[in-house]
């Protein structure tokens, strides 16, 4: 490749529409941006706002009703747009690679991993051996251990942070100049994430392909890009160095975005999330003035009428940097959506409504014993909730389904609920008790039966549940309905009408339908966009004061976990490795299992603490190591002990337990200078 | 494997059930109305109906197994061999109509895909509906007319003559196997049709388009094989079909298939033919299944290989 001066990639005037019912509807509006040489560009933005479609559009990759309706894409100082078809797979093979989400679907699922590497090499005419040592090399890149068994497997026997590595080699394999990532680490685990972020961030210093990283995550983007684009409706509202824009937001639109994240150790009894009210507008929506507007509380009769130009603003390094808003100035000064204040309930001293003992859980897997959970023992009083956090594999889900009574536990654990001990199957448990304990699922898709309307989703479930008839029943419909937030308007249509976040009320609804006293909810915001999440959180938050309800709250995003949880659960293969109130847990002294999980998370302030890297993947719970499960992770074995002896989980401080041989206080020497909270 | 077998077993019950019980009096039936009373119950006894239920299928079922399916009331001699020939009979047309209808209908499907929306693929989806619903006996009459009658290419009845060798039995195995193909054609180029659109829609495929690969190797290496795995399953459960269904055909070009066997035993009231028809026809739908599934987790490495990790 010859050194040019051009850039690695030129977007000018890109408009892009999709063809629906017979119209073509404006997806991208006159967007235009560029990357430079060896740079690394964020676009973030919510679902809808036409970010994958700039990945899909700048690869020649639209769907088959999308089209250019306009501008010009430059790669490499090529036209992409006039590129015929063998030069456009010319420029595939040589030029950009993309990683996309979902790793799982992106590899063929019947051929072997060999094979989908060696394909790439022998388009470059090296085949044979000389193409298996080149695939093999290039999975030692991406830090894959032992690559030539892997190269004899198929993508299912591959856990999801492995497929997206083998996708990362596949992308690099023809050492693109350009490299596009679409939301890569969506859907992966904390800890894989920060696996798959930190490859990337280290290859990007071994190559020198420029990328452009698409997530809707701020903190993942803050951490990897020099400048980033906030993209709204198919336009760049916002753009400058990465820092600048995260620090001292110019457009309201990424004040909101920024304000809905729960940061710097917020919680519920701290306050609200903020939230952006209204919707983006629909794709093909006809936008006069400001896209933004409608939701914006600063907006003017200018804003609505009179399309803001992007007004170049100095970024305080001598660059420039971008904001489409009339008054850019004043863009911090957007009034709070949702109000903040919160009257905090006052603790009281009650009994537990929850208490398990000894819960274990063993499965039969190809006639080895995996025990999913073990030795659990956990109690929650009314109004608390208790967050229960690991990687994966760590027994969360198996727990929550104990709990249920959808699988039962091994003999001798005991579950009470109310002081009265639950029958380990749900067929043998009472009516009452059922409707005691519900659950919120991760995808409100596939959790609402598609054929019915809300109401009589709603319905049915007072019906079942509460065993509501008639008036009383619609009086307590049009009670939980206004409790979580709907209309009448959303009662008659069925759940495919309405947007994640609308269902996830749906299904919320559901839960509450029989005034429960614990609801499990299962990472019930990691399908949802930040400004959606902030309001369920909300919502939860507000039922929860309401009802005296108890959560048992599963979520892989820490940030999420802490504003909801009064209490934590640290689980590693089935056990508890720690577990107290949220505070002391995330302030630490921690168990160092709880320490590299905190670390893993992407921060937004970029205060880059020391990440500490867990090798390899959780191991299997069929055979988990001697000793302290986590012995062959541990930033902080102490020697044979941890390999030989598994440390009981006892007692720090009053309600802080942690199961390590390392003492409390040696920890707490270990663990200052006390790293910074996390975002 | 063994829900295949007990499958069977039920089959075989509800066969002996309405083969040897449900007719009440079988001396009766066959004898008619008239005959002796003692003549019946002589018969009933050679038979060996007056028995037990339970000792009746016992034995029969164990004779059906060693090959003995007993002794048929029209012929007075060995049902076996004229179930076996039929069967024979049968698989030779199934054949010719299977080696004609899955590539073409294949192929007709991956067209189409590949040409979505336009004319092509219209031709190809619509035509094979339209033929597919169609009834064999329909199609067959016309084709008849048309290739038999006016045309006079093949001949209208399918029963060969005497000692005809394998290139003269395929000749008069065309025209038979011709509706058969109709109504296969667009069942299977449908299946096939969406297992690629599917295929050519999924983020593989788009994976592989974006790793510069050629458009043919695309199609080759990455998109037909998954697209056609679902397609494999439907193809082999039409193979107990073009076995066992095929009544109207065979009666239509006098062809002496299994088919046709079982319903002229079913009008002469001849139940040890039918039950053993019947039975056979069971059998060779159970191998079928038993050959798709084995075919799909070969194909498939997800069956093959598990789901560990």
């Amino acid at each position: 490749m010859t050194e040019k001066a051009t850039n690695a990639l030129e977007l000018h005037d890109l408009s892009v529409a999709y063809r629906v019912n017979g119209r073509n509807r404006a997806v991208l509006r006159n967007l235009s941006l560029t990357i430079g040489q060896g740079e690394a560009y964020g676009l973030v933005g919510e679902s809808g706002c036409g970010k994958s479609t700039v990945a899909l559009t700048v690869v020649r990759y639209l769907p088959r009703n999308g089209s250019i309706t306009g501008g010009a894409i430059s790669l490499d100082g090529q036209d992409v747009m006039k590129l015929d078809a063998e030069a456009l797979r010319r420029a595939r093979a040589d030029s950009v690679s993309m990683v996309y989400q979902d790793p799982g679907k992106a590899l063929n699922p019947s051929l072997r991993i060999g094979r989908q590497l060696t394909e790439i090499f022998e388009l470059g005419g090296v085949s044979g051996q000389a193409a298996e040592d080149r695939a093999i090399a290039m999975l030692n890149r991406v830090r894959i251990s032992d690559p030539k068994s892997v190269m004899q497997r198929y993508p299912h026997q591959l856990s999801g942070g492995m497929q997206q590595r083998v996708a990362i080699a596949m992308a690099l394999a023809n050492d693109p100049t350009m490299l596009i990532l679409d939301e890569p680490t969506t859907g992966l685990d904390a800890t894989v994430e920060a696996e798959v972020l930190d490859l990337i961030a280290q290859l990007r210093r071994e190559l020198s392909a420029s990328i452009l990283f698409i997530s809707h995550n701020l903190a993942v983007v803050s951490n990897m890009c020099d400048r980033v684009g906030v993209l709204y409706a198919g336009m760049l509202v916002e753009e400058g160095p990465t820092d600048r824009v995260f620090s001292d937001p110019r457009h309201p639109y990424t004040v909101a975005l920024l304000r809905c994240l729960p940061r710097g150790g917020q919680r519920k009894d701290h306050g609200r999330l903020d939230t952006i009210p209204g919707f983006l507008p629909g794709i093909g929506a006809t936008i006069k003035g400001c896209a933004f507007a409608d939701r914006c509380a600063l907006a003017t009769e200018r804003c609505r009428t009179e399309l803001p130009p992007l007004y170049e603003l100095d970024d305080g390094h001598g660059g420039v940097r971008l904001s489409r808003c009339h008054y850019h100035e004043q863009a911090q000064a957007l009034p709070r959506a949702t109000p903040s204040d919160v009257a905090a309930p006052a603790r009281k001293e009650a009994p537990a409504v929850l208490r398990v003992e000894g819960l274990n859980k063993t499965y039969a897997s190809h006639g080895h014993a995996l025990r999913a959970v073990k030795d659990v023992s956990v109690s929650l009083k009314p109004g608390e909730t208790l967050g229960l956090v690991g990687e994966s594999g760590s027994g969360k889900t198996t727990f929550a389904r104990l709990l249920l009574g959808l699988v039962p536990p091994d003999q001798g654990g005991t579950i009470e609920l109310e002081g009265k001990t639950l029958a380990p199957r749900l067929e043998n448990r009472s009516d009452d008790q059922i409707k005691a304990m519900q659950i919120v699922f991760q995808n409100p898709d596939s959790a609402l039966n598609r054929s019915h309307s809300i109401r009589h989703l709603i319905s049915r479930a007072l019906k079942r549940l509460a065993g509501l008839k008639g008036a009383a029943l619609q009086a307590r419909l049009e009670e939980l309905v206004r409790s979580v937030r709907l209309t009448d308007r959303h009662l008659t249509v069925k759940p495919r009408q309405l947007s994640g976040g609308l269902k996830q009320r749906v299904a919320i609804a559901r839960a509450f339908a029989g005034e429960p006293r614990i609801v499990v909810c299962d990472e019930p915001t990691s399908a949802l966009d930040v400004s959606v999440q902030a309001a369920i959180l909300n919502l939860l938050a507000d039922l929860q004061s309401k009802e005296d309800v108890s959560y048992i709250f599963i979520s892989h995003d820490l940030g999420v976990v802490r504003y909801l949880s009064d209490k934590i659960a640290v689980l590693y293969l089935g056990r508890i490795m720690e577990l107290g109130p949220s505070e002391n847990v995330f302030a630490g002294p921690h168990h160092p299992c709880t320490e590299a999980l905190l670390s893993a998370v992407p921060k937004l302030d970029q205060t880059e603490t020391a990440r500490i890297r867990l090798d390899g993947e959780i191991p299997s719970a069929t055979n988990p190591p001697s000793g302290c499960v986590f012995h062959t992770r541990c930033p902080r074995k102490i020697g044979a002990i941890c390999e030989e002896k598994e440390p009981p989980l006892s007692e720090a401080q009053p309600g802080h337990s942690i199961r390590c041989h390392i003492p409390y206080a040696e920890l707490a020497r270990l663990q200052a200078p006390k790293q910074p909270v996390p975002a | 494997m063994s829900l295949s077998l007990v499958t069977l077993f039920l089959l075989s019950i509800m066969v002996f059930l309405g083969g040897q019980v449900l007719p009440g009096n079988v001396g009766r039936a066959i004898l008619g109305p008239f005959a002796d009373q003692r003549a019946v119950d002589a018969l009933n006894h050679t038979l060996g109906v007056d028995r037990p239920l339970l000792t009746q299928y016992g034995s029969w079922i164990w004779n059906f197994i060693q090959g003995d399916m007993g002794t048929s009331y029209i012929f007075r001699s060995p049902v076996a061999p004229f179930v076996l020939d039929a069967l024979v009979n049968s698989m030779k047309l199934a054949a010719v109509a299977f080696v004609l209808v899955v590539p073409i209908g294949i192929l007709g499907g991956v067209i189409a895909a590949l040409n979505l929306n336009r004319p092509l693929d219209r031709i190809i989806s619509l035509g094979g509906l339209s033929v597919t619903v169609l009834p064999e006996f329909v199609t067959g009459i016309i084709l008849i007319l048309i290739f038999g009658v006016w045309l006079r290419w093949l001949p209208i009845s399918a029963a060969w003559p005497k000692d005809a060798g394998f290139f003269t039995q395929l000749y008069y195995l065309i025209l038979p196997s011709l509706p058969l193909f109709l109504v296969l054609f667009g069942y299977i180029a449908r299946m096939a049709r969406s297992g690629m659109i599917e295929a050519l829609d999924s983020d593989y495929t788009r994976t592989a388009v974006l790793k510069g690969l050629p458009w043919r190797t695309v199609i080759w290496r990455h998109v037909l094989r998954n697209a056609l795995l679902p397609t494999i399953t439907v193809i082999a459960t039409q193979t107990g079909y073009l076995i066992g269904g095929l009544v109207v055909i065979e009666t239509l070009f006098r062809y002496q298939g299994i088919g046709s066997l079982i319903f002229t035993a079913a009008r002469g009231k001849d139940f040890p033919i039918l039950e053993a028809g019947i039975l056979t026809i069971g059998i060779v739908y159970a191998i079928a299944t038993l050959a798709a599934d084995f075919l799909y987790s070969v194909l498939n490495p997800r069956i093959r290989l598990g789901t560990d990790q």
